[in-house]
């Protein structure tokens, strides 16, 4: 099929707003009589509120309410804006009596100023019963630990152990693969906690309607899922609620979740005035959310051959004070991974996920996939080695190909049992072939390239994610023509910055032949679009904009049979839209769009021509990404630096090169920093010590380095016009890339991310001991 | 106390609080196209000129800068006529969630009003401290040498 408008740069259609500031964010907005409101979080990481006194603050002039457990809903809920029935435990209230880490929420404050709010919450009296914390998942599942939710929520696995959810699934016999195996190579790698960043915090804003109904205006991923929740923790229908998703300054996962909205939403209901709620860039990393820390095991067997007999993955998930994602997560770091390597015939997937007293781990880009991928890709790597195979040879041995199946897709989905999946559309050979050349592995690799005492490496990693979960993510469109041709395209999916409602223009304006400057695109306002899950899971082209494809189709086929009245015709089997134009190309007529719609406007057939869709998807066809990098290694000072960055992915058909090439630098950079500099330091006491850009360092446009993204297509049959995702994978390969050019550049491999200076000169000092 | 400003070419006025930091005057008198939150000046998403210079506004405070020359995004162009830079961040897909875009695009604008013919790494030291998430700079950087040509073309 000859493709007119996507495969193209069209421009993001609301870059330009965003480039001249217009007022396009939740909080551009200024309501008048808004209410103001400031939090005051728990000192402790494991207490009791014995007693809580608000009555100084409330006589403060200018404070309308102070919020507690007391006098907020007891309603358990979860924070995760996923999918119903919710995979995520109810294990929160929108305050809790018991407060479970430095920074859980203990009273809220809402004023006539923020700063009216912030004096009154130093005049909050809280008298807390301190408990004793723990820190690591290791701590928490000891006998005689402290118990973290004694009230046994719902969709938790063992309360008494803090066990949120155990994960084991398995295929094949593990133990007959690992006995026949060559070789056999264990690994362990921890990854860290880190935050997503988004330059915008989250910020909601809410207020009533003429009628008295709730609009919250948030800066959200899931805004049918908020009016869920909040109805849920409100106890009112969610016909009482309007959510309204503005321009988003970027969410990675953090904006997956519903942490202001509920509060805002309850001050809006209890006051009727506007209210506000921004999170600072500390409240941010100290009680959003984060990524969640893993210790993960990899056990490989392998043939002298290369060819995999077994794997073995065990996942320990630290999901911090409360369990949201925690499941889902977890099930990623082995759903996400384990097909990858479908060769080997024996797999096993374990999975622990913990509470403890720390900061909450939520949706992060990559989920799960990021963790898994960190330690599974430096395994392999050892198991070459050990064969005396080079890492791209491993891995053309072991890789999933078209038409090929791994019983991991049915054994294991997101929180509960997958589905039966075949690969449609594949070009991991290509991948490897193109990212090898252009970083030059096979010319750099094991050369240890010296100037001083600093030495280069290069290393790879591979990678599959997935798009959207199938048979739970759904996604719908409504869309209706205009006089002038044009489409107004109403659609439930969320554009947070990716571009999406550009996707979207570009596939309308595909299959109607009409430019995408003439598609109106309308995205996720719960009153007026209709539904979508959400963005996330990599869901937002293929899912949302496969509803938006069925629609268009829909649109297409009543335009024809207009236009087939209109040429009084008896089939249009002939016919053609082209440049805004019905064509039929046994009788040579011709009707224009817009003629077609003054027509069924004013003069004959007096009709809208509008149509409505929906998309699930049966499958979730992963993207495949290779990545290669070259890094050079001070032996001195420890200083680890990308040098050159190369991935090569393969997302299907490329609706649009120029934001495809920004998900997966954009990624790239996130996973960089991942990788070398982010991570949350701790106090004894389970404070954050660096909550601050100061302190947690995330890239600069002077830590990157050349960045090579390589887009090889192929056509994925389930998707819209043969897409599939780009936007988690390409996060996944920083961390074991660069760990596997550490090795080849100093010949050690360190166990845990970040790769700062203190870790690869102490791994270094026990080399040459 | 009052404070006088000019912005983007106009004269103002402003009744403030004289612990205000400039940020939250701007934001609070309708000049929302400044974005910001970090209020330790790490971000950069709340860059203005003040007298031609890129600062984060967040760190200064209001009461001190009285009588000052002050330039926001809007005031080097518009959505009806915007600046070759803007032209050039929409065009190289330098634009994903745009929350720093206004402030990396002054501190671009400053650059070139200084150096007409800067080096990558004059670009990318102008825009350190304007920290993007989405991007990965390089497609702002690739838009920043694509206005250099745009304004020498006169465009």
């Amino acid at each position: 099929m000859e493709r007119q408008i996507i495969g193209k740069n069209v421009e993001k259609i609301d870059a330009l707003a965003l480039a001249t500031g217009q007022p396009v964010f939740t909080d551009d907005i200024n309501l008048p009589n808004t209410l103001h409101i400031k939090f005051l979080y728990s000192p402790h990481a494991n207490a009791i509120i014995e007693d809580i006194d608000t009555s100084e603050a409330e006589k403060l002039r200018g404070v309308h309410m102070v919020l507690t457990y007391k006098n907020t809903p007891q309603v358990y809920h979860t924070t995760a804006g996923q999918g119903w029935p919710e995979p995520s435990p109810y294990d929160t209230c929108m305050f809790n009596q018991h407060v479970r880490f430095v920074g859980d929420r203990v009273a809220a404050v809402a004023a006539d100023s923020e700063e009216i709010a912030t004096e009154a919450l130093k005049l909050i009296k809280v008298k807390y019963n301190v408990l004793p914390a723990v820190f690591t998942p290791e701590e928490a599942m000891k006998e005689g630990a402290p118990i973290l939710h004694e009230e046994n929520p719902q969709g938790v696995y063992d309360y008494k152990k803090n066990l949120v959810a155990h994960i084991e699934v398995k295929a094949g016999d593990i133990e007959k693969g690992f006995k026949e195996a060559d070789v056999v190579v264990e690994h362990t790698f921890e990854t860290q906690f880190a935050q997503h960043s988004p330059i915008e915090t989250h910020a909601t804003i809410s207020y009533l309607d003429e009628n008295g109904r709730i609009v919250i205006r948030s800066s959200t991923q899931v805004p049918f899922h908020v009016r869920r929740i909040v109805a849920q923790v409100l106890g009112i229908p969610v016909s009482q609620i309007r959510v309204i998703k503005p321009r988003i300054g970027g969410g990675f996962g953090s904006k997956q979740e519903i942490i202001l909205e509920e509060v805002c939403a309850f001050v809006t209901m209890k006051t009727g005035r506007p209210a506000r709620a921004v999170y600072s860039r500390e409240e941010e990393f100290i009680s959003s959310r984060t990524r969640h820390p893993m210790k993960i095991t990899v056990k490989i067997g392998a043939k002298k051959d290369g060819k995999f007999t077994a794997i073995r993955m065990y996942a320990l998930s630290n999901t911090g004070a409360y369990g949201t994602h925690g499941l889902t997560v977890a099930s990623n770091t082995g759903s996400k991974t384990l097909p990858l390597y479908n060769k080997a015939p024996n797999v096993e997937f374990v999975a622990d996920v913990v509470y403890t007293n720390l900061p909450v781990p939520g949706a992060y880009r990559g989920y799960g996939a990021t963790q898994g991928y960190a330690c599974l890709e430096q395994t392999v790597d050892m198991v070459a080695e050990k064969l005396g195979l080079d890492p791209i040879a491993i891995r053309k041995i072991n890789h999933i190909r078209k038409g090929e199946t791994s019983p991991i897709f049915e054994a294991l989905g997101e929180g509960r049992e997958g589905v039966v999946q075949y690969i449609e559309s594949e070009a991991i050979d290509k991948l490897l072939e193109l990212g090898a050349k252009e970083i030059g592995f096979y010319e750099k690799w094991g050369k240890k390239i010296r100037n001083g005492s600093k030495v280069r490496g290069v290393g790879m990693s591979l990678h599959m994610q997935g798009s959207g979960i199938p048979k739970i993510d759904m996604g719908s469109a409504t869309m209706k023509l205009n006089e002038d041709g044009s489409v107004n395209v109403l659609y439930g999916g969320t554009d947070i910055g990716t571009g999406l409602d550009t996707v979207v223009a570009q596939i309308v304006g595909e299959v109607l032949s009409i430019d995408p400057k003439k598609v109106i695109v309308y995205p996720s306002d719960t009153d007026i679009t209709p539904f979508d899950k959400g963005a996330y899971a990599s869901s937002g082209t293929f899912i949302s904009g496969s509803a938006v494809y069925n629609t268009a189709l829909k649109l297409r086929d009543q335009i024809l049979e207009v236009a087939k009245e209109m040429f009084g015709e008896q089939d249009s089997k002939d016919y053609i839209l082209k440049d805004g134009f019905v064509i039929s190309e046994r009788s040579g007529k011709r009707v224009s769009l817009s003629e077609m719609a003054y027509d069924t406007f004013y003069v004959k057939k007096q009709k809208q021509i509008m149509a409505v869709g929906s998309f699930v998807s049966e499958s979730s066809p992963p993207p495949f990404a290779a990545h290669f990098v070259e890094v050079e290694v001070d032996e001195e000072t420890g200083i680890v630096t990308p040098i050159k960055y190369v991935a090569a992915v393969d997302c299907g058909i490329v609706i649009n090169p120029e934001l495809t090439k920004g998900q997966i630098i954009g990624a790239i950079v996130n996973g960089i920093g991942y990788a070398l500099t982010e991570e949350y330091k701790f106090g004894e006491n389970g404070k954050v010590l660096n909550p601050n850009f100061m302190e947690y360092r995330i890239p600069s446009s002077r830590d990157i380095p050349e960045i090579v993204p390589i887009l090889v297509e192929t056509y994925e049959p389930t998707g819209p016009l043969g897409a599939k995702s780009v936007s988690e994978i390409n996060i996944n390969g920083a961390i074991p890339a660069i760990g596997n050019a550490i090795y080849d550049a100093i010949g050690v491999r360190i166990g845990s991310s970040p790769y700062t200076p203190e870790k690869v000169l102490k791994a270094l000092k026990e080399k040459n001991k | 106390m009052k404070v006088h400003y000019k912005i983007n070419g106009k004269d103002y006025e402003f009744d403030i609080h004289p612990g205000k930091v400039l940020l939250d005057v701007l934001r609070e008198n309708g000049f929302t196209e400044v974005k910001g939150n970090c209020y330790m000046g790490t971000c950069g998403a709340c860059t203005v000129l003040i007298n031609g210079t890129p600062k984060t506004s967040c760190t200064i405070l209001a009461a001190k800068i009285n009588g000052a020359e002050i330039t926001t995004i809007k005031g080097i162009g518009d959505i009806l006529n915007p600046h070759p830079l803007q032209k050039a961040f929409v065009e190289k897909g330098a634009v994903q969630c745009g929350y720093c875009t206004p402030g990396t695009i002054l501190s671009a604008y400053a650059l070139l009003k200084q150096n007409p013919n800067p080096t990558d790494e004059d670009i990318k030291k102008a825009i350190d401290g304007n920290l993007c998430r989405c991007t990965g700079y390089v497609q702002q950087i690739e838009a920043i040498k694509y206005a250099i040509a745009l304004l020498k073309e006169g465009r």
